[in-house]
């Protein structure tokens, strides 16, 4: 297994290497990707529901007329704007203390102590808050009537993506030098100052790279809104419906665009955040 | 020097944020011992029933034994597949190099309900095939093969293949090299790479909900078909219970793979 041998038997031995696990993600995952594709412009027969494999942009103007849709999905956008709101504003306090004022015992405690909750199942994890929202829980009897819905969905979610926005901006401080959060304050900066203006910039990457998890996870969700979302929808229920109860593939496959396009956009637009790299 | 007002502050939110990490998971194990059905709160009474009822529930061990068996199956395609990617990429510098990282990291990067729906649109209208346990291995390994990958990758780039060469101008032909001098040097990164694709495979639930059968359940999907059910309640939270307290097996195994002297 020479490694930097020219001539024809390192391309030989290269294209049997990543022959099979191409094959695999070639033919199942982007063969199957671009038949979704192509299946949002297909319909389904009103009285069968065979899919007929004419081209047609249906589904495409039913998504852009009818307001449902559109609602469902600035409902959705709105929704994971706050979850990563909430995720950074819990996730800079730990990580800070993490990164630059605990002990490296105390340090390596913390790192495990939140780890743990990312191997713990995500339907666990969304199970517990339905126990900790429901009506004869916790923090009813604490007097917080928090219940089913929009707010305990936010919470929920906001719950189950944080260690992926604590790990990445923890990484990001650590790499923050501490001579100067010190140079900042003897220049008569305060701390607020300080973070404000020196902390949070050169961190910034990394929030960004944190929020790519934290907004992905949240778009593509509909179990967690099952769970504690009481009446609320969010696109990944109409998808849901869409195949299941209204075997209507061609139109999930439209609607599941939205999702893409969005977390497309939001990449290209951090792309020179340097966010990419904190990943 | 951070001032002490402020450590204290932080120190605060740090526990503050601690205590909301942990106070739910603590309430599902403390509500798989209450009396209360309900689960009111405080908790009526002290009970082991439930965790009796949970061990004898037929359901939830079938689906326990499904999860396995796509777990590991699911696993070691993608440690397999994952291990030879990461070997193709290290010996050239083509042009279509971030496409492939590209392709790998894809499956996992796109909402589970997008690569859910693909793959069932895929497998029952383009390949005619029947959704079952066969269709959700193949659907697990697509979204595994990162994490071997990525472990497999940072190990190599760490080598620099050296070694390798060593051992081919030494006259080891390219398959000795690779069970006497690679496979050793990438076992703890395999090990840890297939940690983590069997806990991605064995907590799935959206690509899964698309790609299994209606009568094989794995665990997350019979949890999910049960919590809504109140008199399956009381087994359902047992059975989370029992998948929290366990989550601390994948954390002592991974720290004891971070403490192997080899991967320093």
């Amino acid at each position: 297994m020479s490694l930097r041998q020219p001539g024809p038997r390192a391309g030989v031995a290269t294209g049997l290497l990543l022959g099979p696990p191409l094959l695999w993600l070639g033919v199942a995952y982007l063969g199957a990707l671009a038949a979704l594709l192509v299946t949002a412009f297909f319909s389904v027969g009103e009285f069968t529901s065979e899919v007929i494999k004419v081209f047609t942009l249906d589904n495409f103007s039913s998504l852009l007329s009818e307001p449902i849709y559109r609602t469902v999905a600035f409902r959705t956008i709105g929704i994971a704007v706050l979850v990563t709101v909430v995720d950074a504003v819990l996730a800079l306090p730990i990580a800070f203390f993490m990164a630059k004022v605990a002990s490296p015992r105390v340090q390596r405690a913390l790192v495990i102590a939140v780890l743990m909750p990312l191997w713990a199942s995500y339907l666990v994890k969304a199970y517990a808050w339905r126990a900790m929202l429901s009506a004869s829980g916790p923090l009813s009897s604490m007097g917080l009537h928090i219940g089913y819905g929009l707010p305990g969905l936010i919470i929920t979610l906001g719950y189950l993506w944080l260690p992926y926005m604590i790990l990445p901006v923890y990484a990001g401080l650590q790499r923050l030098p501490g001579s100067l959060l010190e140079a900042s304050a003897d220049l008569g900066a305060s701390a607020g100052t300080t973070f404000r203006r020196v902390v949070i910039p050169s961190i910034f990457p990394s929030l960004v790279a944190g929020s790519i998890f934290t907004f992905s996870l949240t778009m593509g969700d509909y179990i967690a809104v099952k769970i504690v979302g009481g009446p609320t929808q969010m696109i990944g229920n109409v998808i849901y419906e869409s195949v299941g109860t209204a075997n209507n593939l061609p139109f999930a496959a439209a609607y599941a665009f939205v999702p893409i396009l969005v977390m497309l956009v939001y990449l290209w637009a951090v792309r020179r955040t340097g966010a990419l790299e904190n990943l | 020097m951070i001032p002490t007002r402020l450590k204290v502050f932080y120190g605060a939110a740090t526990a503050v944020v601690l205590l909301l990490i942990y106070a739910p998971l603590a309430l599902v194990v403390l509500n798989s011992f209450n009396t209360s059905k309900s689960f009111a709160w405080p908790p009526t009474g002290f009970t082991t029933e439930w965790w009796s009822r949970a061990w004898h529930s037929s359901g939830a061990r079938h689906a326990l034994l499904v999860s396995i068996e796509v777990a590991l199956l699911a696993t070691a395609v993608s440690l397999v597949l994952g291990t030879l990617a990461a070997l193709g990429l290290q010996r050239s510098r083509f042009f279509g190099r971030n496409a492939i990282s590209l392709l790998i990291i894809l499956p996992i990067a796109l909402p589970g309900i997008v690569t859910g729906i693909a793959l069932n649109n895929m497998f029952r209208t383009v390949l005619g095939m029947q959704l079952g346990l066969l269709t959700v291995v193949i659907a697990h390994a697509t979204f595994c093969i990162v994490t071997v990958f990525n472990n497999v990758q940072a190990r190599l780039r760490r080598l620099q293949g050296s070694l390798q060469e060593a051992s081919a101008d030494l006259g080891a032909r390219p398959f000795t090299t690779f069970r006497l001098v690679t496979f050793p040097l990438l076992r703890s990164a395999l090990l840890a790479g297939a940690l983590l694709a069997f806990a991605l495979s064995f907590d799935e639930i959206v690509v899964t909900t698309f790609t299994v059968s209606a009568t094989q359940q794995t665990l997350p999907i019979w949890i999910f078909a049960n919590l809504f059910r109140p008199n399956q309640a009381p087994v359902v939270n047992v059975v989370a219970a029992a998948l929290i307290v366990l989550s601390i097996v994948p954390i002592w195994f991974a720290q004891r793979i971070s403490d192997d002297p080899q991967t320093h």
